[in-house]
């Protein structure tokens, strides 16, 4: 990895052996994060909350649909990072870590798709003549 | 120190609780009008007049598991803040370093009693 040259040095290096990428990565998920959840704390703050149909009807609105998509992304993205490096610190033994690893990737993954596939449906189901339902 | 491992203790609040309590009201939200109802029961309030105590005590966790992830999206946001600036190579020295974690815990508090009372006089007022 390293040829001698600081970047070199800096490239490719740290404890899991790729950590400039997950650093990266870590900064331009808050950096959407900063975006996306101000967005969505502001919009709590001025919605009805308690009101299903005025915010079926913010949500269903396709700039905000985007937005609440892209947040679950950007969100589920930068959790997994903290939280594999929580795993990596914490928690010891090679079965147990990559079971934890695992479990991480699910939830994840996993969570990231309900949340995703919920805010389509909400946005579609006036266009596809659905009642809400089914979640 | 202190903010260091409180950046990793409201990220993982957030990550876990936060995250799990944002889904549950996205579902609730797209499952229709008596779903979003019932997760409106049983986190914020019941407007039922036969309300059990069930509710009740639902209620009171819900506002203080509010509150609380409201102090760890302020924490960890005024905290990440701080990371960028360190990113840039600036602020590592002693007294400049011990303001700024200072003003990120201070700052959190206040940001988060801000808006617990914004969101009670709404409530009260309307």
């Amino acid at each position: 990895m390293g040829n001698g040259t600081h970047l070199g040095k800096v490239r490719g290096l740290g404890s899991s052996g790729h950590g400039s990428h997950h650093w990266l990565q870590q900064r331009l998920t808050a950096l959407g994060n900063i975006l996306l959840v101000g967005f969505l704390f502001v919009s709590f703050l001025r919605l009805p909350m308690t009101d299903h149909g005025a915010v079926l009807r913010w949500a269903s609105n396709p700039m905000v649909a985007l937005a609440l998509i892209l947040m679950v992304v950007s969100v589920f993205w930068h959790l997994r990072l903290g939280l594999t490096v929580l795993i990596e610190d914490y928690v010891h033994g090679e079965a147990t870590r990559l079971l934890s690893l695992v479990l991480l990737n699910f939830y994840a993954i996993g969570g990231a798709a309900y949340g995703i596939f919920a805010i389509v449906r909400i946005a579609l189901a006036p266009a596809a003549g659905l009642a809400p339902g089914g979640m | 120190m202190a903010v260091s491992i409180l950046h990793r203790a409201s990220g993982d609040g957030l990550a876990i609780v936060g995250a799990l309590l944002f889904l549950w009201w996205l579902g609730a939200l797209a499952a229709g009008p008596d779903a979003y109802a019932a997760f409106v029961a049983c986190v914020w309030h019941d407007p039922s007049p036969d309300a059990g105590t069930f509710h009740m005590v639902t209620n009171l966790l819900g506002k203080v598991v509010l509150i609380g992830l409201t102090w760890a999206f302020f924490q960890h946001l005024f905290s990440g803040l701080r990371h960028f600036v360190l990113d840039t190579g600036a602020g590592y020295e002693l007294k400049t370093n011990k303001l700024w974690s200072m003003l990120v815990i201070v700052g959190a508090l206040l940001a988060t009693a801000a808006t617990w009372l914004y969101i009670f006089a709404e409530a009260l007022n309307g």
